[in-house]
C-alpha cells in the first residue's frame, strides 16, 4: 500500500472525519489539550515579542552608548579634606574629559532647576500659570537625546548661547497647561521666575530613559547661568561615546578623571554618581530575551503535554475500539490501513486544535495590544512571527504523527480474532 | 472451494495445553451450504476462525479456492479476507457510529471502491435484505434481526467466495432466525458457498449438509434434505 496514495484518497478522509465526528467527547477533550498548549505558546511568544518591541520603541530615540554623570559628596577623607565634602561639576570638566578621552563623541553639560534640587520655576502665560522644571542646555544635547520639535519651532541654537538670549523650548504638556488649544505658542512670551522668555519651540514627549519629561522648559545654558546665578557649575553631564566604544570603560575613565580633578580619593565610589544607558539597556534587553526564551520553553512544553494527552486519549480510544478495529480487519483492513487511520486521526486532531489555538492566541494578543496601545507600559505590536506559527504547526504535525504511532501500533499488535473477542 | 487436511489447533493456558482441534479433514465444494454442529467447547468457532483466516492453525494444510493458506503475513491475510471471505457473527459486530448503509459499504472501502459506487452498492444490498428504508439508521436503532440482516448485507457486499456465519441466529428468536436463514438460503441459491455454525437442529435442517464436531474431531458428516425457511416465514 502506498501511503501517499492513501493520503490523497477521499475515502480515507471520509473514514477519518467519520471517526472523529462520531467520537465527539474524545475529539473535544483532545482538541482542548492541544489548543491550550498552542494558545499558551502563541500568547507567551507574542507577549514576549510585544515586550521586546516595546523596549525597542522606548530606546529608539536614545543614543545607546550614552551615560550620565553627576557629582555627589565624598565618602573618604583625602589630602586633608574631611569626608562628606560636597562636590560640584564645572564647565572646565567637560573640556578636560573630551581632551583626555578620545572615545567621547559628544558631551552636553546641563543644569536643572526643579529636578534634583531647587524648586520648579513658577511660570506664567496670560491668566494661566504652573510650576515647571527648567533645564539649561547646549544645542549639542539634541545630538545625544533626540528631541522632536513641532513644526515651525526649533531647539536652542549657538547664537542663543552666545547672546544668552531669553528664549525657551517648552514641553508638550507645559504648552497644554499654559495655552488655549488653538493658540500657536511660537513667538509668544512666558514669564519664568519673573523673567520674560520668548517661546521658540515645542518638544514632543519622547519615550525614553532620561530625566526629561514633557512638562519642562529648556533655556540656553548661558541664560540659565544668569537666571539662577550658577557660574560655571554644571548639574550633570550627558556623554555619548562613539558607537564602537565600550561605554562601561568610558564611564570608568570619566570618573577617574573627575576624581583626579576634584581631589577625591581614587577609591571613593560615592563621590560621583553615574548611570549608563548601554548597560541598563543590555540588562533590559536581556530580560526581554529571557522572556522570549521562557515563553518558548513553556509554550513548547505545554504543546508537548497537549500532544501527549492526545496520544493518551487515542490509546484509551483504541482500547475501546478494539472490537471495531477487529471488525475492520475481518472486513479486510490491512495493518497499514489501520495504523494510518489512527495516525491520521491523531494528526488531524492535533492540527485542528493547533489552528484553533493559534487563532485564539492571536485574538488575545490583539486584544492586549489594543488595550496597551499608547500607554506608558513598554509593550507594542505583540505579533508572533509567521515562522514561529508555521514552526509550531510543523512541530505539531510531527508530534501528532509520532504520538499517534503508539496507539496505532497497539491497534494492530493484537490478533484480529482476539480483537473480535474483546468485550 | 475449501480443502483442509489434518488440522490441529491448541491453546496454551498457563502451563496447560488445551488441544481443541485434533486433526480435522474436511472439504467443501462451491455452492454448498454446510451446518457445523457440536456441543459447546467442541471447537466449532475455532475451526470457523481458522477457515476465515482470523486465526491460524498449528499444523495441517488449508487450501482456499486453490490458494494454499500458510505463512501469510497480516497484510496478505487482510487482502484475502477482503476478497474471498465474508463474516457474520452472533453478536452482529456492526460499527455503532456508522449507519446501516455505511456499515455495509465498509468492506468496499477496503476494496478501494469509490464512494459513489460504494454507497450505491450498499443500498442495493440493503434492499436485498429488505432494509433499504433503514439505510440511514444507526445500529442502536435497529432490532436484533435487522442488525443481523445488515451484517449479512455487509458480508455479501464484498461479493466473497465463502460466507462464514458463527451462530448467526444465536441471539434471535425463532421467527427472526427463520427470516435470517431464508436470506442465507437465497444467497446460497445464487451459488455462494456458506458455512453456518449452529446449535439449533432446525437451523441445521435448513442447510444442505451437516458436520458434527466432538472433542476436536468430525464425528459425523451427512447430506440432509434442505428445509426451506420461506415455508416458515410469512
Ligand atoms: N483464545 C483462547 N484461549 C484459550 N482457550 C480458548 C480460546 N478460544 C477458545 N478456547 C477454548 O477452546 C475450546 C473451543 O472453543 P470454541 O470457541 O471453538 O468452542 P465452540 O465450539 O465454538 O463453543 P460454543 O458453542 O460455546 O461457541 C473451548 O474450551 C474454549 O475455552
Ligand atoms: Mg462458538
Amino acid at each position: 500500500m502506498s501511503s501517499f496514495r492513501f493520503l490523497l484518497d477521499a475515502n480515507t478522509w471520509q473514514e477519518i472525519f467519520g471517526s472523529i465526528r462520531k467520537n465527539k467527547t474524545r475529539t473535544i477533550i483532545t482538541v482542548i489539550g492541544v489548543l491550550w498548549g498552542i494558545f499558551v505558546y502563541i500568547a507567551m511568544a507574542g507577549a514576549a515579542k510585544g515586550l521586546d518591541n516595546g523596549f525597542d520603541k522606548v530606546f529608539k530615540d536614545v543614543a545607546m552608548n550614552s551615560m550620565f554623570v553627576w557629582a555627589q559628596s565624598t565618602s573618604i577623607p583625602f589630602e586633608g579634606f574631611k569626608t562628606g565634602r560636597s562636590l560640584e561639576l564645572r564647565l572646565g570638566d567637560a573640556t578636560a574629559l573630551t581632551n583626555k578621552i578620545p572615545e567621547i563623541q559628544h558631551i552636553a553639560p546641563r543644569n536643572a532647576q526643579g529636578v534634583f534640587g531647587g524648586s520648579p520655576a513658577l511660570t506664567v502665560h496670560g491668566q494661566k500659570s504652573g510650576t515647571y522644571s527648567v533645564l539649561g542646555d547646549y544645542p549639542i544635547y539634541t545630538k545625544i537625546a533626540t528631541k522632536k520639535i513641532y513644526d515651525g519651532g526649533r531647539f536652542i541654537n549657538d547664537q542663543d548661547i552666545e547672546l544668552s538670549r531669553k528664549v525657551c523650548v517648552i514641553g508638550e504638556r507645559t504648552q497644554s497647561e499654559l495655552y488655549e488649544k488653538d493658540v500657536n505658542p511660537i513667538g509668544t512670551f512666558i514669564r519664568i521666575d519673573n523673567v520674560y522668555f520668548q517661546v521658540v519651540g515645542v518638544h514632543k514627549y519622547a519615550n525614553g530613559v532620561s530625566f526629561d519629561n514633557d512638562s519642562d522648559i529648556y533655556i540656553p545654558f548661558t541664560t540659565f547661568q544668569k537666571l539662577y546665578n550658577t557660574g560655571d557649575r554644571v548639574g550633570y553631564f550627558v556623554i555619548a561615546a562613539y558607537d564602537d566604544a565600550d561605554v562601561v570603560a568610558v564611564e570608568k575613565q570619566v570618573k577617574t578623571i573627575l576624581k583626579n580633578r576634584h581631589r577625591v580619593d581614587p577609591e571613593d565610589e560615592r563621590a560621583f554618581g553615574s548611570f549608563n544607558l548601554g548597560e541598563a539597556f543590555g540588562r533590559i534587553m536581556g530580560f526581554a530575551q529571557g522572556m522570549t526564551f521562557l515563553s518558548l520553553v513553556v509554550g513548547l512544553a505545554t504543546i508537548l503535554a497537549g500532544v501527549i494527552g492526545i496520544g493518551n486519549i487515542l490509546l484509551i480510544s483504541v482500547k475501546e475500539r478494539t472490537r471495531e478495529i477487529g471488525v475492520r480487519r475481518a472486513l479486510g483492513a490491512t495493518p497499514g490501513e489501520v495504523r494510518m487511520l489512527i495516525i491520521m486521526e491523531s494528526v488531524f486532531l492535533t492540527v485542528i486544535a493547533g489552528v484553533l489555538g493559534i487563532v485564539l492566541g492571536a485574538m488575545v494578543l490583539n486584544l492586549v495590544g489594543n488595550l496597551t496601545e499608547g500607554g506608558d507600559f513598554p509593550y507594542a505590536n505583540p505579533t508572533v512571527p509567521i515562522s514561529y506559527v508555521l514552526g509550531a504547526l510543523g512541530l505539531m504535525i510531527v508530534l501528532g504523527t509520532l504520538i499517534g504511532m503508539i496507539p496505532a501500533q497497539r491497534a494492530v499488535s493484537i490478533k484480529p480474532i482476539d480483537a473480535l473477542r474483546e468485550e | 472451494m475449501i480443502e483442509i487436511k489434518d488440522l490441529h489447533k491448541s491453546y496454551q493456558m498457563g502451563s496447560n495445553t488445551l488441544h481443541v482441534l485434533k486433526g480435522i479433514n474436511f472439504n467443501v465444494e462451491a455452492g454448498e451450504l454446510v451446518a457445523i454442529m457440536g456441543s459447546s467447547g467442541s471447537g466449532k468457532s475455532t475451526l470457523l476462525n481458522i477457515l476465515g483466516m482470523l486465526d491460524v492453525a498449528d499444523t495441517g494444510s488449508y487450501v482456499l479456492d486453490g490458494v494454499p493458506i500458510e505463512n501469510m503475513n497480516e497484510t496478505k491475510a487482510a487482502q484475502y479476507r477482503n476478497k474471498f471471505l465474508g463474516f457474520v457473527f452472533q453478536s452482529f459486530n456492526l460499527i455503532n457510529y456508522k449507519t446501516a448503509q455505511e456499515n455495509v459499504a465498509l468492506p468496499l472501502y477496503y476494496q478501494r471502491v469509490s464512494r459513489k459506487v460504494r454507497n450505491e452498492k450498499a443500498l442495493e444490498y440493503l434492499d436485498q435484505v429488505g432494509l433499504k428504508p433503514w439505510a440511514t439508521h444507526l445500529p442502536s436503532e435497529l432490532s436484533g434481526g435487522q442488525k443481523q440482516r445488515v451484517a449479512i448485507a455487509r458480508a455479501m457486499a464484498a461479493e466473497p467466495k465463502v460466507l462464514l456465519a458463527d451462530e448467526p441466529t444465536g441471539a434471535l428468536d425463532s421467527k427472526t432466525s427463520y427470516e435470517v436463514m431464508d436470506l442465507i438460503q437465497q444467497i446460497n441459491d445464487k451459488g455462494n458457498t456458506i458455512l453456518v455454525v449452529t446449535h439449533e437442529p432446525d437451523i441445521a435442517e435448513m442447510c444442505k449438509r451437516v458436520v458434527i464436531l466432538k472433542d476436536g474431531v468430525i464425528v459425523e458428516d451427512k447430506k440432509v434434505n434442505q428445509k426451506r425457511a420461506s415455508a416458515y416465514v410469512q
